[in-house]
C-alpha cells in the first residue's frame, strides 16, 4: 500500500500534455494554415483579410487541406477519447 | 428493510446530484461563456446534453466511492440521509458565497462524516482516504495547470501570425469542442458518484445483493439530475471561474478547457476520483500563467483553495451533525427532521441568493471582487 503512485502520476502528466496540450496546438496549427492567403499574399502575414477583419479562411488550398488534416486529426483523437471511455466504463465480460 | 425509508434517501440522493449539476457547470463551460464562444443560455443546454450522454457513457464505477471509504457493513440509511444532507448543505452554501468547491469533497466528507458519528472512526478507510481523495486533490490542480499553461504557450505561439479577431473567432470555435468534452467527462466522472450512492443504499436496504451494480433506473434518474441541474446553471460560481480568476481570451479558453478534459478522464482511467472542479480551477490558473501579461488575481485563487481545504471537513462536520439529530429522534421520524431542516437551509440560500441575483444577463460584468456583480442593473446601465 503505498501513499503515492509516481507511475500513474508520471502517464497522466505525460498523456496530459499529449491530449490536453497537444490537441488544441495542432488545431491552433489548423488554424494558421487555414489562414494562409492565396499565391498573391506572403506565407506567413496575417493572410485573411485585413488587420480588422475576423475572417479565418485565407482561401490558399494547400493551406486549406493541411488544415482539413489537422482538423481530421483532432476529431478521431477525441473520437478514440471517447471510444476509450466507453471501453473503460463496460469492461468486456472475460478479461 | 424499510422502503419508505429508503425512498427518501433516494430522493435526497438526486437533490444531492441536481446541486452537484449546477454547482459544476461552471467547471466546464466558464471559460466559454466567458470568451463569449457560447451564449450563456446555449452553453448550459449544450452541457446538460453532454452530461446526460456522459452519465450514460460510463457505468462500471458504482459504488467505489462509499465502499472503498467506509467499512460498508455500519452504514445504514440514516446515515446515509445524514451525509447526502451534510453535502447538500456545504454545496448550497459554497454556490452561494460564488466558491467553486469540490461537489464530490462534499458528498464523500458528508459520509465520512455520519459514518464517524454512527460508528466511530474505525469504520473509515483512513489510508484509501488519504491515498484516493486528498493527494490526489492537491496534485489533479497542479498537474491541470501545468498542461493549461504549456497548451496556452503553444497556442499563442503557434497563432501570433494571425490578427487578434481571426485568432479569437477560430479559438472561439475550438471551444465548442473542447468545452463539450469537459461537460462529458464530468458526466462520466460525477454522475456515477451519486449513482454509487443510490447503488449502496438499495444494498444496504437489501433490495439489491452485494457488489450489484447501478439497476437502469438509477442511471436515467442520476443522469437527468445532474444534467437538469447542469442546464439551471449555476451562475454564481460559473462567473467566479470565468471571470474572477483570470480575464480569459479564447486561445486560453480552450488550452484550459483541453486540459481539464484530458486530466480528468486520464485520471479516472487510473482509478483516481477526483474533483473535476479542482481541475477545472487549475486548468484556469494555468491558462493565465502560460499567456505573458495575463494576471492571475490570487486572492481569489486562495479564498478557493480555503473552501477546498475546507469542504471535507466542513460537509463532514454537518454529516455528522445530521446524523446525531437522525439519531436522537430516532429512525424514520429523525431522518424526516433532518431532511425537513435541510429543505429549510436550502429555501433560505435560495432567498438570500434572490438579494443578488447573477443570472446569464450578467454572468460576464466585470470582475469586482465578489461573486454577485457591484451593481444590481448592469444591462440597464450599459
Amino acid at each position: 500500500m503505498s501513499w503515492i503512485n509516481l507511475a500513474a502520476i508520471g502517464k497522466i502528466v505525460g498523456f496530459g500534455l499529449i491530449a490536453g496540450a497537444g490537441l488544441p496546438a495542432l488545431f491552433a496549427l489548423g488554424l494558421l494554415a487555414l489562414s494562409k492567403g492565396g499565391r498573391t499574399q506572403t506565407a506567413g502575414a496575417a493572410g485573411a483579410g485585413g488587420a480588422d477583419s475576423d475572417v479565418v479562411v485565407g482561401g490558399n488550398p494547400a493551406g486549406i487541406i493541411v488544415a482539413a488534416f489537422c482538423f481530421l486529426i483532432v476529431l478521431a483523437a477525441l473520437g478514440w477519447g471517447i471510444y476509450e471511455i466507453y471501453q473503460i466504463g463496460h469492461p468486456a465480460p472475460t478479461k | 428493510m424499510n422502503d419508505f425509508l429508503l425512498v427518501l434517501v433516494v430522493i435526497t440522493a438526486l437533490c444531492f446530484d441536481f446541486t452537484n449539476g449546477f454547482h459544476d457547470t461552471g467547471n466546464a463551460m466558464a471559460t466559454s461563456i466567458a470568451t463569449q464562444a457560447l451564449s450563456p443560455r446555449v452553453a448550459v443546454a449544450l452541457s446538460g446534453v453532454m452530461n446526460l450522454v456522459g452519465a450514460f457513457l460510463s457505468l462500471a464505477v458504482a459504488a467505489t466511492i462509499a465502499s472503498g471509504l467506509v467499512d460498508t457493513n455500519v452504514v445504514t440509511l440514516p446515515v446515509v440521509a445524514a451525509g447526502l444532507a451534510g453535502g447538500i448543505t456545504w454545496n448550497l452554501l459554497t454556490w452561494l458565497f460564488g466558491i467553486p468547491s469540490s461537489s464530490s469533497h462534499a458528498l464523500i466528507g458528508g459520509v465520512i462524516g455520519s459514518t464517524i458519528a454512527a460508528a466511530g472512526g474505525h469504520a473509515i478507510q483512513w489510508h484509501n482516504l488519504v491515498a484516493k481523495v486528498v493527494i490526489p486533490a492537491g496534485l489533479s490542480p497542479i498537474i491541470a495547470a501545468l498542461v493549461a499553461a504549456t497548451g496556452t504557450w503553444l497556442l499563442y505561439r503557434i497563432s501570433r501570425s494571425l490578427t487578434e479577431r481571426a485568432r479569437g473567432h477560430g479559438f472561439r470555435i475550438g471551444q465548442i469542442g473542447s468545452a463539450s468534452m469537459v461537460s462529458l467527462a464530468h458526466g462520466t466522472n460525477d454522475a456515477q458518484k451519486t449513482m454509487g450512492v443510490i447503488t449502496l443504499a438499495l444494498i444496504v436496504n437489501g433490495t439489491l445483493p452485494k457488489n450489484a451494480t447501478a439497476p437502469f433506473w438509477v442511471i436515467l434518474s442520476c443522469a437527468l439530475a445532474i444534467s437538469i441541474g447542469t442546464y439551471l446553471g449555476g451562475w454564481r460560481v460559473i462567473r467566479t471561474l470565468g471571470k474572477g480568476l483570470v480575464e480569459i481570451e479564447a486561445p486560453q479558453g480552450m488550452a484550459a478547457e483541453s486540459a481539464s478534459a484530458a486530466v480528468i478522464l486520464l485520471s479516472s482511467s487510473f482509478g483516481y476520483s477526483l474533483s473535476t472542479t479542482h481541475v477545472a480551477t487549475g486548468s484556469i490558473i494555468g491558462s493565465g500563467l502560460g499567456k505573458k501579461g495575463a494576471g492571475v488575481r490570487w486572492n481569489t485563487a486562495g479564498r478557493m483553495a480555503t473552501a477546498w481545504v475546507l469542504t471535507l471537513p466542513c460537509a463532514g462536520l454537518m454529516g455528522a451533525g445530521a446524523e446525531f439529530l437522525a439519531r436522537a429522534i430516532g429512525h424514520t421520524p429523525g431522518v424526516i427532521v433532518v431532511l425537513v431542516i435541510l429543505a429549510a437551509t436550502a429555501a433560505t440560500v435560495y432567498w438570500r441568493s434572490r438579494a443578488n441575483k447573477v443570472d446569464h444577463n450578467n454572468v460576464n460584468d466585470d470582475w469586482t471582487g465578489s461573486a454577485a456583480p457591484a451593481d444590481p442593473q448592469p444591462a440597464a446601465a450599459a
